[in-house]
């Protein structure tokens, strides 16, 4: 069983989001280079934070046409597991994997700052675990990160199940708190947040359990461990 | 550009012919105060810079610490000072950049950064509010792109930089012992440059950071490219890893004229290269401005031939590109060619030592003046003292700031920054703990003991997270020196760090100096800034909130110290008086009690007691616990009730002590001989000084933590 992390020029969040993976979770995970393919017998991807090609243009958008991102999509038809956190979310919904835009927030301003995320759906392969409603401490760290979707887009979401986690306050002025979503199999979610930063004890004074938990589904879901 | 007349002479002397236009070029760029430190080189030299876990190694733009477990720590420490007075977001973002090629110079990688960030008055002078916004912009932009947290540093404000911006960043690396670069060449190793490509900005920008500050000239500021700088950081480190490389540098102040000259000269070899293969933004170059561009994102590798194709692979797959410039020769000379044209050869030693220059120095006039105790009294009350206190710029929450940082990226952050010193977890297991200070305020009325000063509080900082201090960095930042009065001042902060790093057994690990520090107005306060390096074996001292009936504990003496205080000056726009001096002995005492104290599990909280006074110290722990307080004044001193609630004494911590632990406490601190005092407790909603059984202070907390958490962010908006 293998986790692919994909690393674009400029992720910097890929080296963390392993270590979380492999030291914290036990499970097998590799780096894929962005002009690499992707394995067929990949069980789950994860496109990690961080600033592809320097957030320039748009953030996202030049990683998401990257070779890699024909594989991902492949995978994804197949209903293999994808996330993306942060950098990872907005470059699945600039390759049209997730639906929606992200804005600049609404400060204007980069925001590093812990939050509480509520559960939304809790059947994705990386919310399985998770109470629905359960909140999550967990830090956000960008510059667009308002999601928007328009309203007839936000009722299929809505009524689909597409709307996996909402900031339980207003953060930085995403349409209806939304804070992830997924596609409509639900096999592939996107989040602003970082779980990474949020399931270790030593980095998370507050609670550490619920972050964990997205991985512990993700375990689940793949099944077995290495 | 313009030599002294004793440069004139030592150049006649030794070169023996006239000069070449690059040539001419090169030494001023290398001879300038900036790269040559030529006021201040044989004065550093006092400075105390071994101790048993400091790694030396010819060549290194950085300090290495050895952590253990066959683990390294690296640390430098930068200024971007004029360039960010004139173009604040470029200027700060580029000494981002500059100050992360030097850790990765060394083979580690750049795991946080730190910002000393000083403006004129923000809450009257929209200049100023520029200057600060953009470059809080610029060092954000820059470090969350690279995913380099900035997790730490300080700001503060004072008349003297009107129109001018002190930008000091720290930077941190940790790697392998094992894979730190061992600086090295063979004869016929090629000389390299990777990264971004050379062009016109920056040229000249050593010499313009060596003189006053006149003109705006824009084009001595370089320009930042993040993304380069991230490429470059993994293709550097996977040449490290693949052991390609033998030497490296990075390049700075002064360019390729510095980073060839210096390289050349730190290994005793000679470089051969021609200014034709270097990769150029611009066609139209002289090649005397190729020699001094100070474009970014640049780093010179010196290689094996056998190696070339590794990096060329390398360096292809991060699309960044990489030049071949020339070759390592025996006869330790820089020579420069254009095409088959030689267009400078001289030794590089001469190159890289520039003449030094003795500097007088005497007592400034001023401090003979000083006036003792302002005049007026108190108009408010001292209700609304604390109250203004709390919302003044230099003492309110930094939260605007930081929030603007990453600084969880790397997911080592354990204690997050808005505290006494935040720290980071390692690989084997122990904690860094790091904090730079300083205090312009205290280092005018007293410059020897302010830069003490800074130095304590930066140790205090650390201690209170349960972490003893390893090394340090300075960095002195002053005026012109060739005024004796300013060189006066440089004089006495260097010497008071080093009698204070050698009582305290810290060796000094890297620093700069940065003179010309001059606005319109005049010369800069002394600024010296110092960052500490503390080392915690386990799980550092996380700062809980205080609760309901735990106890206050202050240790340490409360002297008649308000001169430099935030109450004098911020409250009474007061300069003078007599600022804190640091006790050595008592400052050993009291920080080996804390850390004992730590150690045996035994604080809850420990917070350092420096700007505002004890009354910010504790009213920070009551915001901090949502909790008010019954606090003793009588138990502090016989002091005046002002003098015990704002002077800024030395060596005071105030710890937080749950009331089952109290008596071993006590215990401990009697044995050890140490000063304390038992001031009250934390309860109710209000925060309450009593004198002589009356209360003196009664406020909300509530109210409190709104000017306090609030009152950046107000002034900011108000554009």
């Amino acid at each position: 069983m293998k986790v692919g992390v994909i690393v674009f020029p400029g992720s910097n969040c890929d080296r963390d989001m392993h270590h979380v993976l492999t030291d914290v979770f036990d499970l097998n995970a590799e780096f894929f280079w962005h002009e690499k393919n992707l394995p067929e017998n990949i069980d789950a991807v994860v496109l990690p934070g961080g600033f592809s090609y320097g957030d320039r243009l748009r953030a996202g958008v030049i990683a998401a046409h990257s070779p890699i991102i024909s594989d991902v999509k492949k995978l994804a038809e197949k209903g293999i597991p994808v996330l993306g956190v942060c950098n990872g979310f907005q470059i699945l919904v600039e390759s049209g994997l997730l639906p929606g835009v992200l804005l600049k927030n609404e400060s204007l301003n980069f925001m590093c700052e812990w939050t509480n995320l509520i559960v939304k759906n809790n059947k994705t392969p990386f919310t399985n675990k998770l109470e629905l409603n359960q909140k999550i401490p967990i830090p956000i760290a960008n510059g667009e990160g308002r999601y928007f979707v328009d309203d007839k887009t936000l009722e299929q979401l809505e009524k689909n199940n597409q709307i996996v986690f909402s900031y339980e306050n207003k953060v930085n002025g995403s349409v209806s708190q939304i804070a992830g979503v997924c596609n409509s199999d639900g096999n592939v979610v996107g989040m602003m947040p970082h779980p990474e930063r949020a399931a270790e004890k030593e980095i998370n004074q507050i609670d550490h359990k619920p972050s964990s938990l997205i991985f512990e589904s993700l375990v689940e879901t793949v099944g077995m461990k290495k | 550009m313009s030599f002294q007349e004793h440069e004139k002479l030592h150049i006649e002397k030794n070169v023996k012919r006239e000069l070449t236009t690059t040539e001419s070029q090169i030494l001023a760029a290398e001879w300038s105060e900036h790269c040559s430190y030529k006021s201040s080189k044989q004065h550093l030299k006092m400075l105390p810079t071994t101790g048993p876990n400091v790694i030396v190694e010819k060549g290194y733009d950085s300090g290495v610490l050895d952590v253990g477990d066959g683990y390294v720590v690296t640390v430098h420490i930068e200024s971007h000072n004029h360039p960010s007075a004139v173009e604040p977001f470029g200027g700060a973002a580029t000494g981002v950049g500059g100050v992360i090629r030097d850790i990765l110079s060394a083979g580690t990688r750049p795991i946080a950064l730190f910002d000393g960030l000083r403006f004129g008055n923000i809450e009257t002078d929209s200049h100023a509010r520029w200057l600060f916004k953009n470059a809080v912009a610029g060092i954000a932009d820059y470090g969350n792109c690279l995913g380099i947290p900035t997790i730490g540093g300080e700001v503060e404000f004072d008349e003297c930089y009107k129109n001018y911006a002190l930008v000091d960043v720290a930077a941190v690396g940790f790697g392998k012992k094992s894979k730190l670069i061992k600086n090295h060449a063979n004869i016929d190793d090629l000389v390299i440059l990777i990264g971004g490509s050379t062009g016109r900005d920056g040229v000249g920008g050593s010499q313009f950071a060596s003189d006053a500050l006149e003109g705006e000239d824009r084009s001595a500021v370089q320009i930042p490219d993040p993304f380069i700088e991230k490429l470059i950081i993994e293709a550097i480190l996977e040449c490290r890893d693949q052991n390609c490389i033998n030497a490296m540098k990075d390049l700075g102040g002064g360019g390729l004229s510095c980073a060839i000259s210096e390289t050349a000269e730190s290994l005793g070899i000679g470089i051969e290269l021609d200014v034709k293969n270097v990769h150029l933004r611009e066609s139209d170059l002289a090649p005397e401005e190729i020699m001094i561009s100070e474009s970014q994102e640049r780093m010179l590798v010196i290689a094996s031939p056998d190696n070339l194709s590794k990096i060329n692979s390398i360096c292809d797959k991060f699309r960044i590109q990489c030049s071949v410039l020339g070759k390592v020769k025996e006869d330790k000379m820089m020579h420069v060619k254009n095409g088959n044209e030689t267009i400078a050869l001289l030794p590089a030693d001469f190159v890289a030592r520039g003449p030094l220059i003795s500097r007088e120095k005497s007592k400034p006039k001023y401090l003979s003046n000083l006036p003792v105790a302002p005049e007026s009294q108190n108009n408010l009350s001292l209700t609304d003292v604390l109250l203004k206190l709390l919302s003044s710029p230099n003492i309110a929450s930094k939260h605007w700031v930081y929030r603007q940082y990453d600084h969880e990226v790397g997911i080592r952050t354990v204690i997050k920054p808005g505290y006494d010193s935040s720290v980071l977890r390692l690989d084997n297991g122990k904690s860094l703990s790091v904090k730079i200070d300083g205090n312009p305020k205290h280092c005018y009325l007293n410059p020897r003991q302010g830069a003490i000063g800074c130095f304590e509080e930066a140790c205090r900082n650390v201690v209170c997270t349960g972490a003893t201090p390893i090394g340090m960095v300075d960095h002195l930042q002053f005026g012109n020196p060739e005024d004796p009065e300013i060189f006066w001042t440089f004089m006495e902060s260097i010497e008071g760090i080093t009698d204070f790093a050698k009582s305290l057994n810290i060796p000094c690990v890297g620093g700069k100096v940065s003179f010309y520090n001059e606005t319109n107005d005049g010369p800069i306060k002394p600024t010296p800034l110092i960052g500490v390096l503390g080392l915690i074996d386990s799980s550092p001292l996380h700062p809980n909130p205080p609760s309901e009936n735990d106890v206050i504990l202050l240790i340490g003496e409360t002297k008649d110290e308000l001169g430099g205080s935030e109450y004098y000056e911020y409250i009474h726009n007061f300069v003078g008086g007599t600022a804190p001096s640091v006790d050595v002995s008592n400052s050993k005492k009291n920080m080996d009690s804390v850390l004992s104290l730590i150690s045996e599990n035994l604080v809850k909280t420990a917070h350092d007691c420096s700007k505002g006074g004890l009354a910010i110290a504790i009213s920070e722990l009551c915001i901090f616990g949502k909790v008010g307080c019954h606090v003793n004044l009588n138990k502090v001193s016989t002091l005046s009730t002002e003098k015990i609630l704002f002077s800024e004494s030395h060596s005071r911590y105030v710890l937080v002590i749950e009331k089952s632990k109290l008596d071993s406490v006590k215990n401990i601190l009697s044995e050890k001989n140490c000063s304390f005092s038992e001031l009250g407790i934390f309860t109710s909603d209000q925060i309450i000084f009593e004198s002589d059984s009356n209360p003196v202070l009664e406020l909300i907390v509530d109210k409190a933590e709104n000017n306090y958490l609030n009152s950046l962010g107000k002034i900011i908006q108000n554009g």
